[in-house]
């Protein structure tokens, strides 16, 4: 389509403008992050300073610790129950699959208040899997779902060229489906280690034990006691973001796929 | 641990004959599904229709709770402000983004893959560390005030998250900031697959550039509409640490929102019966509005 010079500029100029817009309040953590103020030293050694003086070092190991579980145990029972649903037909499966899709959209305020109580007399409240179980659960609401669509649209000439091969379910799930399907499973892990990186409601509530928190809550109540200046509250927001950033510059393509058409379309 | 074991023979049918083994492998998946999203959801509904506050015994209330969520001020207010927040999380950011994609999809730009890539930024980035940011902002020391100095504007410099009137817009424009970047990049996603040879003709016939707009571009993006809607409208009712982080609720019960509110009942107040009914309406109203989306968007039909 042909435009004029003054729009192609004027095009520019929006995409630099908005883009400074979405950049901005980012960019003054991370300026502020550099700062020197009293109990800071100034520069890199700030990182240093959080990650030690404000526990940062035991938040993003704990937070570490929960996702990995998280992704690896919801990648797994996603991928076979996404299996079942998509390329096997069996009686109750459209039951089953509508009761994943409530999972999906149900928010975490629904059933934290349950779940807290009811974890706290099992006295599995103030551990880790308290975290980790209920985000399993969310993370497999959504596996479920996405690797479904995903086996569904795989090719059935392969399944059943395999099949005729006298290959087991279990090993055309594991040698042909899931190689075929690593974009896909790539797409599932990078979001629920977003998700649970980033999850701040059920470590607030399941959690009291100063030891237990995740990198979040650590700094939210790092935010609340330490108020002696801007620096290092900074400093620990970027190490809080950074995981994440990072494999979304690397994997960015998986997070907006993924993210854009998870959105439930039934 | 392989559920299976190899065929001996090869069975009849087509590969989507039906087959108990599928329990097999769904059965994992359900059963900490079960255990920790559905069994908690009954739970709540069940609690909701106690008068509870955590420690000793429960009584039965029947409805109480949900007409108190109808009734009680504060709670009325809560999800008052969450419609406002869908002012802010939604409906503003669809507008920009639309127009935004619409200008940029109008010319070829060079850049387009990196100017992607930041405005998407903020939906990975913890609601947290964005919290911490915008506090920063809003700050009485903090750069809009400091800004607002240097302009001249001194008159307008204030605590914005401690201002009766102004908290709560500014907790909605930090929403603003997070999804317009989501919305444009769905909308440009969109429009990249409408078909140029729409354009031209409607430029033979006359057409300028918002008329190209109504009759071309706003039908052919219904479907990312949708979808942008169910997204920003969802975030907007689940907003919880944003308000955690910076203001709490106030000033006052200012900026106190549905999922605020069930925490706060829940676990500070310990009005648990109140905080499940609060829980569970907030479900409904999410599912409802998805529902409703969906329908009048995408089909045009009420």
């Amino acid at each position: 389509m042909r435009i004029s010079r003054g729009e192609q500029v004027a095009n520019y100029v929006i995409l630099g403008l908005f883009a400074v817009f979405a950049l901005y309040p980012i960019l003054t953590i991370v300026v502020a992050a550099f700062g020197h103020d009293e109990g800071a030293p100034g520069g890199p050694a700030n990182f240093v300073t959080a990650w030690d003086v404000g526990h940062f070092a035991t938040y993003m190991r704990t937070s570490l610790l929960v996702s990995l579980i998280v992704v690896v145990v919801a990648t797994l029972l996603s991928i076979m129950s996404g299996y079942a649903l998509g390329a096997m037909r069996f009686r109750g499966s459209t039951v089953l699959f509508y009761l994943f899709l409530l999972g999906i959209m149900m928010p975490a305020e629904a059933i934290v208040v349950p779940l807290y109580f009811d974890l706290r007399s099992v006295g599995l409240t103030d551990t880790i899997w308290a975290v980790v179980l209920p985000q399993v659960a969310q993370s497999v609401a959504f596996g479920t779902f996405w690797l479904r669509t995903y086996f569904r649209s795989s090719s059935r000439t392969i399944v059943e060229a395999a099949r005729l091969d006298g290959a087991s379910t279990w090993r055309i799930l594991w040698q042909v489906l899931v190689p075929l399907a690593r974009p896909a499973i790539t797409t599932l892990i990078v979001l629920s280690f977003m998700w649970t990186w980033n999850e701040f409601l059920i470590p607030l509530v399941m959690i009291t034990d100063e030891g237990l928190r995740t990198a979040p809550l650590g700094l939210a109540f790092f935010q609340g006691q330490y108020t002696q200046g801007f620096t290092l509250l900074a400093a620990g927001a970027v190490l809080v973001a950074l995981p994440v950033v990072i494999a979304y510059l690397f994997l960015q393509r998986h997070f907006i796929a993924g993210m854009l058409e998870g959105a439930v379309r039934e | 641990m392989a559920p299976s074991s190899p065929p001996r023979r090869r069975r009849p049918g087509p590969p989507g004959e039906p087959r108990a083994i599928a329990w097999v492998y769904v059965a994992p998946a359900l059963l900490v599904y079960g255990a920790f999203l559905l069994y908690p959801l009954v739970r709540s509904v069940q609690i909701s229709f106690y008068d509870w506050d955590g420690l000793t015994l429960g009584t039965w209330v029947g409805f109480d709770n949900y007409v108190e969520v109808l009734r009680d001020e504060g709670l009325r207010a809560a999800f008052g402000h969450a419609l406002v927040l869908m002012l802010f999380f939604a409906v503003i950011p669809l507008v920009v983004g639309l127009m935004l994609a619409a200008i940029l999809d109008r010319a070829k730009v060079h850049g387009l893959g990196f100017f992607r890539t930041v405005v998407f930024l903020p939906q990975v980035v913890a609601m947290v560390v964005v919290a911490v940011a915008w506090r920063r902002i809003y700050a009485p020391d903090g750069t809009l005030n400091s800004f607002l100095q240097a302009v001249g504007l001194d008159g307008l410099t204030r605590a914005w998250l401690g201002d009766y009137a102004l908290a709560l817009p500014a907790v909605g424009f930090v929403g603003t900031w997070f999804e317009t970047g989501l919305v444009t990049v769905l909308m440009l996603a969109g429009m990249g697959q409408i078909d140029r040879g729409l354009y031209e003709a409607a430029r033979l016939d006359g057409a300028g550039p918002v008329r190209e707009f109504f009759s071309i571009t706003l039908p052919a993006v219904r479907g990312e509409i949708s979808v942008a809607l169910t997204l920003t409208v969802i975030a907007a009712l689940k907003t919880f640490d944003l308000v955690y982080v910076t203001t709490k609720g106030g000033p006052g019960n200012q900026t106190s929102v549905p999922s605020y509110e069930v925490y706060h009942r829940a676990f500070e107040l310990g009005q648990v019966g109140l905080a499940s009914a609060i829980g569970v309406s907030l479900t409904i109203v999410i599912f409802a509005i998805s529902f409703l989306i969906t329908r009048i968007v995408e089909r045009g039909e009420p």
